[in-house]
């Protein structure tokens, strides 16, 4: 069963561009898995102003507070929507939705893995390295971002990684550059057997051709369609249609929220997003 | 609390509306789809379709713009992969039908009427988009009639025919009394109304934004096939959120309410609503489903 509460706001703290929220979400936290995602209402629960939920990923469950199990999410203020929910105060109510979508699928042989994340899109790369690290598995990550306000902590996964390439586009931490140019490499030098990747559809589907190139899975955490909102987010509404290659190579349309979002990069078909 | 509708016994006054509740599974990982009163499956066609290309869905005030283009596996892949699932589930199924041709409907109703587990069928008279949709355009009230007879002609005894009209006020009460005369045991008021996206594309508004509208089509509906005398029932459908929503639609003469857009907001709205109605034990209900909405919103 997936839960639909009204959550409540632990914690909500700045760090760079991002706000960092913590709620008691009962039965959200519980059930989640690195990949899963969480969709939120805008707006004052029971108001119907913004009929379309907003998803956004699960980046930590943690016991706090007395709670078993708080759900965090990181929000990039971006438009009405993502500011409301990163204005919230501690003590605020918020109607979400969740553990919703098929998460990362894990390797059963403890093989090394390359994780890539690129802006806010990295949130659910850091539950799933300390899965992955749970499972001996080796874990290298690349980090990517515009600037470092915009790069999720590399300090935090300083734990669960062996090797940390970090890029922006400024230069402003790490190389100067994007993802696309340091994921050959990186794949390279980690050996990966498994690819997992989250972030803009250009980068993952550059990820997903290098992961290719190299013979290795990919796994890809799509936010497409990125053009129009995903409604409803629980599979109801047919509103979030992904272009896939089927079985047998047929081309079809699946939903991103129910059989996404994590996919296989292979299975996109990103010349049709 | 129970009720009627078109000669089936339902376990609830509230329904969920075609092509809202998705196949099925997803709506039911929320709660068991036997607490609605029908479970509605979006609009099935002969022939599998894949749905509309591009952006499908704009949020509009109270509102959502949709294009989905009736994506669905056609009657076919319907019958073998998802009509089972639903009846195992517990759920009361109407199968909601669209077509090209008056032909391709009473072939479906052909079809439908054969299986078992199929409570009802209901025509979507009310696509937003027949052109771009490619289904019959029913232009005039007369042609909503050919379409339910042709149904109707199809169906068993006991499979009763729901015609769902556009809640358009200027042409719904004719529209009723015509569905009425050809056969309909029920009309469902309404469906999305004809929109646009913000790119143009045409496309359905639903929402709170159009409660208002279809409120006041379902009571002249109502009023009109009471005068009429006939034994049709109306369900009334249309932004649909809230124990007042529920009642006002109830007041206005409907025996019953589907909810669509809603369970995208929240999925669990219409078992909260069913929730509200049930704990009035039924051998002391009596009256209308309306006296029976009590709480505090009253
Ligand atoms: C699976 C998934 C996970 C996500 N995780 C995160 C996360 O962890 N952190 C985070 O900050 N963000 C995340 N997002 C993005 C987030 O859900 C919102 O889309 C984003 O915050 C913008 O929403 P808004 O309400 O602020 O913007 P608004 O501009 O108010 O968006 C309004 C609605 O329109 C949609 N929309 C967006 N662009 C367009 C467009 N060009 N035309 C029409 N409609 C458009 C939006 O999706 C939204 O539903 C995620 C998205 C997806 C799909
Ligand atoms: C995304 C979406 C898909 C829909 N698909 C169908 C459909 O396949 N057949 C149909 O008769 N109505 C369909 N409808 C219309 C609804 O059943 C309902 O009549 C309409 O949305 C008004 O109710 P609401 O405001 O409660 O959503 C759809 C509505 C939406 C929002």
């Amino acid at each position: 069963m997936k839960a639909h509460v009204r959550a409540e706001v632990l914690a909500s703290k700045r760090i760079g561009a991002y706000q960092h929220l913590t709620l008691v979400a009962p039965g959200v936290g519980e059930r989640f898995r690195p990949g899963s995602f969480a969709a939120v209402s805008v707006g004052p629960a029971g108001e119907r102003a913004r009929l379309a939920r907003r998803p956004f990923w699960i980046h930590q469950v943690r016991p706090l507070g007395g709670y078993a199990a708080t759900v965090q999410l990181v929000v990039e203020p971006r438009g009405e929507g993502s500011r409301w929910l990163a204005s919230r105060q501690r003590g605020d109510r918020v109607e979400m939705t969740g553990p919703l979508g098929r998460p990362f699928a894990l390797p059963k042989e403890p093989v090394p893995v390359l994780l890539v994340g690129e802006g806010v899109s990295a949130a659910p790369l850091f539950p799933l390295a300390e899965r992955l690290r749970e499972r001996d598995c080796p874990v290298s990550l690349v980090l990517g971002a515009d600037d470092e306000a915009h790069l999720l902590s590399a300090l935090e996964a300083r734990r669960t990684a062996r090797a940390i390439t970090v890029v922006t586009h400024d230069g402003s931490v790490g190389a100067r550059g994007r993802i696309p140019d340091v994921v050959a490499e990186a794949l390279r030098r980690s050996d990966a057997a498994v690819v997992y990747a989250a972030g803009r559809a250009a980068t993952l589907a550059a990820v997903a051709q290098a992961a290719e190139d190299h013979g290795a899975w990919s796994q890809v955490a799509v936010e497409e369609p990125s053009d129009q909102p995903w409604a409803c987010c629980t599979g109801l509404c047919q509103g979030c249609a992904l272009p896939v290659v089927g079985e047998h190579g047929a081309p079809r349309e699946v939903r991103a929220c129910l059989d996404g979002p994590v996919l296989r990069g292979d299975r996109v078909r990103w010349a049709d997003l | 609390m129970r009720t009627s509708l078109a000669g089936l016994t339902l376990a609830s006054p509230v329904l969920v509306a075609s092509g809202c509740g998705g196949t099925g599974p997803e709506l039911a990982a929320f709660g068991p789809l036997s607490a609605y009163g029908t479970f509605t499956t979006r609009s099935i066609t002969l022939d599998p379709r894949p749905g509309a290309a591009g952006p499908r869905l704009a949020e509009s005030p109270s509102g959502l713009v949709h294009a989905t283009g009736l994506p669905n596996p056609g009657i076919d892949g319907f019958l073998a992969t998802e009509l089972p699932w639903l009846v195992q589930s517990g759920a009361k199924v109407v199968v909601s039908v669209v077509g090209r041709s008056l032909g391709e409907l009473a072939e479906l109703a052909r079809r439908l009427g054969r299986t078992p587990g199929v409570a009802a069928v209901e025509i979507n008279l009310a696509t937003p988009d027949p052109v771009s949709n490619g289904v019959l355009e029913l232009r005039e009230p007369q042609h909503l009639g050919g379409a339910v007879a042709a149904v109707a002609r199809e169906l068993p005894r006991g499979v009763p025919v729901l015609a769902k009209l556009r809640a358009d006020p200027v042409r719904v009460v004719e529209s009723a009394r015509i569905v009425a005369e050809a056969g309909a045991g029920a009309v469902v008021v309404g469906g999305a109304l004809p929109a646009a996206l913000p790119d143009g594309r045409p496309a359905g508004l639903s929402g709170p934004a159009i409660a208002p509208l279809a409120l006041r089509c379902v009571r002249e509906v109502a009023l009109a096939l009471r005068e009429a005398d006939t034994e049709v029932d109306v369900v009334g459908c249309g932004g649909v959120h809230t124990g007042g929503d529920v009642r006002a639609f109830l007041d206005a003469g409907a025996v019953a309410v589907a909810v669509g857009s809603a369970l995208f907001h929240d999925p669990t709205t219409a078992a909260r609503l069913a929730a509200e109605l049930t704990d009035i034990p039924a051998d002391t209900a009596g009256g209308t489903p309306a006296d029976h909405l009590g709480g505090e919103e009253r």
